[in-house]
């Protein structure tokens, strides 16, 4: 009867309930960790980026290969960062959907665009579309350290060195907040030698403070140092995008959640409805009937 | 009290170490250098290496490196490693594991493996084990 099927429904949408409030929490357990490994990086990071402006700005402008645009590139290659796992709302969608955009914005200047994925939902959303792409990292964001930053870094550097790729993109999540993560395409290669113009380096270089010995010297200190800038950067890129994750999961399933509380409600309606509509049949036949017997 | 240096150990995935101490001896791609305070202002690249260092009690501590960059500025000396662990957190057991490992593969080479890679990481598996004993 109607009445069973609108019981076995209500029972149904409380037990998915269920799993994503469940789903939730463990998201937001996970969000904490990779928070926390965000605000472990940073130290590391940002003495990173002090060092190497510093450097950037004592070497002289001939610089380094990784440093020189190419005169005729003809081939980009997109290090596309997605999350391994769906129920994540628009997030890996916005993340493809921001690096076919520039695909197609290099296809349109004459590149051959190559993708590089970490994370099953991008390698499989390039593998359907037919674009190529090098090399998957299978196990992706599940579990990822710097190593795997460094693997990616190493091999782009390697394949830019070889002018197998003459330019080579970044596109992952900016975590802003639990309810923004901004998709964000980053230029990898060729690296542009970072200002040292911010308001600090700035001020340093003022009064001459920065005045270093060398070991070995400044060129050789910065062709050490560049690639491991380049893995600094993918590996902010990895952790940025796996705490933006957990945090779109947990804004998804927090919605779920809260959808499965209005569909109990309109069918605990519509089930007391149906129940009502019933039992006045009833009373009307057993009245119906009981008038006959007279 | 005399003077003091800094040090900090900074590694990807956390500050391994950060406190005063009173000498700093690492082992730069040039040869090891020794860092005390009023030292002049330095910035340079380390090989994979023992770290050793004087705490404020005097005792002689040591720590593992594995390839980064020294910053030595105004008494501060920064250490940016790959990876790096103090002597006594180094898993011994996990080090000779990872000495196996590399030299299975540099055994059987063949086209897939990368023979620096395999190098670099007996290297250090070789410096993690030597940095161990030598205070067990």
């Amino acid at each position: 009867m109607a009445l069973k099927d609108v019981k076995m429904k209500i029972v149904g949408v409380g037990k998915t309930k269920q799993i994503t409030k469940a789903m939730n929490m463990v998201s937001s357990a996970k969000l904490r960790g990779a928070q926390s490994r965000i605000e472990r990086f940073r130290p590391y990071a940002d003495k990173f980026q002090e060092m190497l402006s510093d450097l950037a700005s004592k070497a002289s402008g001939n610089a380094h290969p990784l440093l020189a645009p190419r005169p005729e590139p003809k081939k980009c290659g997109i290090i596309l960062v997605t999350s391994d796992r769906g129920l994540c709302g628009g997030f890996n969608v916005n993340l493809i959907q921001a690096a076919l955009k520039l695909a197609r914005e290099k296809k349109a200047q004459g590149l051959e665009a190559r993708f590089i994925c970490v994370g099953k939902k991008g390698r499989d959303a390039v593998r359907k579309l037919g674009l190529e792409y090098d090399r998957h990292l299978l196990d992706g964001l599940n579990s990822f350290d710097f190593q795997l930053a460094c693997q990616i870094g190493e091999t782009v550097i390697g394949d830019f060195k070889a002018e197998k790729l003459d330019e080579v993109y970044l596109v992952y999540a900016r975590f802003v907040s639990l309810a923004r993560q901004v998709p964000i395409t980053l230029g990898l290669l060729p690296m542009k030698a970072p200002e040292a113009a911010d308001a600090t380096g700035a001020a340093g270089e003022e009064d001459g403070s920065l005045d270093y010995t060398y070991e070995p010297g400044v060129e050789e200190l910065l062709a050490e140092i560049l690639p491991r800038y380049l893995t600094v950067q993918i590996y902010r890129g990895l952790l940025d995008t796996s705490a933006s994750e957990h945090a779109a999961r947990m804004t998804a399933m927090d919605n779920a959640t809260r959808n499965c509380d209005e569909i109990t409600r309109t069918l605990t309606l519509l089930y007391n409805k149906t129940r009502q509509a019933s039992i006045t049949t009833e009373l009307i036949d057993i009245v119906a009937g009981a008038d006959a017997l007279n | 009290m005399e003077k003091a240096l800094q040090l900090d150990i900074v590694t990807p995935d956390k500050v391994v170490f950060s406190d005063q101490v009173q000498y700093v001896g690492a082992r730069g791609v040039e040869g090891e250098f020794g860092v005390l305070p009023g030292h002049f202002q330095l910035l340079a690249a380390l090989d994979i290496g023992c770290l050793r260092y004087t705490n404020l009690e005097g005792d002689k501590k040591c720590a593992f490196v594995g390839g980064g960059f020294a910053e030595v500025l105004d008494d501060k000396v920064t250490i940016l490693a790959e990876s790096s662990e103090l002597a006594e957190d180094i898993d011994q057991a996990r080090a000779m594991q990872a000495r196996e490992r590399a030299e299975k593969r540099l055994e059987h080479r063949t086209e897939e493996i990368d023979a620096d890679r395999a190098q670099a990481a007996l290297h250090r598996a070789i410096t993690r084990i030597g940095v161990y004993s030598e205070i067990h």
